[in-house]
């Protein structure tokens, strides 16, 4: 049994939660696009996020129950984010907001579901937030929608942007640059923020998990000892349900404020 | 022990990075894309097209009901202090009735006992003069009967005394003068 344990734990590395393993594997002109376990897992997210609203909103009742609470507790929490961030031109990226706020929620929170035991690898939990892909391909429209709606709006005048109005020309050479690389290098940051941060809260977790196992195999003292990591995976297992709720703010909120700067740039 | 656990983690770790990480392998990008474009698209379709325009609509609905109830509560609240005004204003006017019935009331009363008293006054002076009257008569006719008697008896006494029966005119003269006397 303690053999197995190591094995188990040599296979089960910190790394292995991240593999991508296809189910059904597909190909289109060439392009490998199998539904994986990645696959799996966002369509699990979307469709208990589908359910959801579909309980939520199916009866509309004046005083609303349980699941039509929290419906409109989520839309007037997404709503009051774009008003407040955005304005009064928000309205129409609200659909956005609200969808990419629940789509990163909901796909942090049941990556931090346990994976039934003995199912075969490729249906364990899988966090589809941990992958960069996913988060830099989320930023990339954000950052598009700013791109396009910006010069829609704007024409031009969006590059204020990058030299806003009442800027002492000598200071133009030095913040212009500054400017440009920080717009660039949003898509990046938005990207790797929640990438990194549901890399990083799997993989501590996993490790303590692993000790705990570890340390329980090599018996006597150290099974004792391995209280020490349990209570740490379940210490970083609430900081991970904080982290999950948290970063799915942080994604929406940024999205807004690049928003409100599309929707403003001649303002500037 | 400790060796042991320090052995297992470097193994982990060298697993990690003989198999570099996954999220590197770009083999598995378009699949990711492919998936994620998929199940946010329809996310987006149904959030966008059913499920926010719903919550929204709901939402809105609870906040003109209650802005209805609102105005609804103000009206009745106006038309309470209206009614409020009207039993009032009913009431002091009943008020000024009441005591204008029961001034009138006592006035009536007032008059009523007046007359009566007049009345009475009136019957009592009339019985008192008719009193009098008598009693003026009665001592006129005492004083007739009184004088009549002085003349009888005078005539007695002199018949008595002389055996003559004085004139009426001499027996009138010495009544008058015992009278005077």
């Amino acid at each position: 049994m303690i053999d197995a344990a190591f094995r188990s734990l040599r296979a089960a590395g910190p790394m292995e939660q991240f593999e991508i393993l296809p189910i059904v594997p597909l190909t289109l002109g060439g392009l490998d696009i199998s539904f994986t376990n990645s696959a799996l897992w966002m369509t699990i997210g979307v469709g208990l996020t589908i359910a959801f609203f579909y309980a939520a909103t199916r009866r509309r009742t004046l005083i609303p129950g349980r699941t039509q609470s929290i419906a409109e507790i989520l839309h007037e929490f997404v709503a009051n984010l774009v008003r407040d961030t955005i304005g009064h031109d928000g309205k129409k990226f609200f659909p956005y907001v609200f969808t990419l706020f629940i789509f990163i929620l909901v796909a942090n929170y049941v990556g931090l579901l346990p994976s039934i035991p003995g199912s075969p690898h490729e249906i364990h939990t899988f966090t589809t937030t941990s992958h960069i892909i996913v988060t830099f391909a989320l930023a990339m429209v954000t950052i598009s929608i700013v791109l396009i709606y910006g010069f829609a709006k704007n024409g031009l005048k969006f590059f204020k942007l990058f030299a806003p109005s009442g800027l002492p020309i000598w200071l133009m050479p030095i913040l212009v640059p500054i400017e440009v690389i920080s717009f660039l290098s949003r898509p990046i940051s938005l990207g790797v923020r929640l990438f990194a941060n549901m890399l990083a809260g799997h993989i501590i977790l996993k490790l303590f998990a692993g000790f705990v196992i570890a340390l329980l195999g090599a018996g006597g003292f150290a099974s004792v000892l391995a209280i020490a990591p349990f209570l740490g995976s379940i210490a970083i297992f609430l900081l991970e349900f904080l982290v999950a709720a948290l970063q799915a703010y942080v994604f929406a909120i940024l999205t807004c404020i690049y928003l409100s700067d599309a929707a403003h740039a001649a303002d500037h | 022990m400790l060796s042991f656990l320090f052995i297992a983690a470097a193994e982990a770790a060298e697993a990690g990075e003989a198999a570099g990480l996954p999220q590197l392998d770009s083999s598995t990008w378009a699949s990711q894309l492919v998936w994620l474009a998929i199940t946010f698209g329809v996310l987006y379709w149904l959030m966008s097209s059913i499920f926010l325009p719903r919550i929204g609509a709901a939402i809105e609905e609870r906040r003109d009901r209650i802005a209805d109830d609102l105005d609804k509560a103000a009206e009745s609240r106006r038309q309470a202090e209206e009614a409020e005004a009207a039993f009032n204003r009913a009431l002091a006017d009943a008020r000024a009735k009441a005591q204008a019935v029961t001034a009138e009331a006592r006035e009536e009363v007032n008059a009523e006992i007046d007359a009566m008293r007049k009345n009475a006054e009136q019957s009592i002076a009339a019985k008192s003069a008719a009193a009098e009257e008598r009693i003026a008569n009665l001592r006129e006719s005492a004083g007739a009967r009184v004088k009549e008697a002085a003349r009888d008896t005078t005539r007695a006494v002199v018949e008595a005394l002389i055996h003559e029966t004085p004139t009426d005119a001499v027996v009138e003269a010495a009544v008058a003068k015992a009278a005077k006397a």
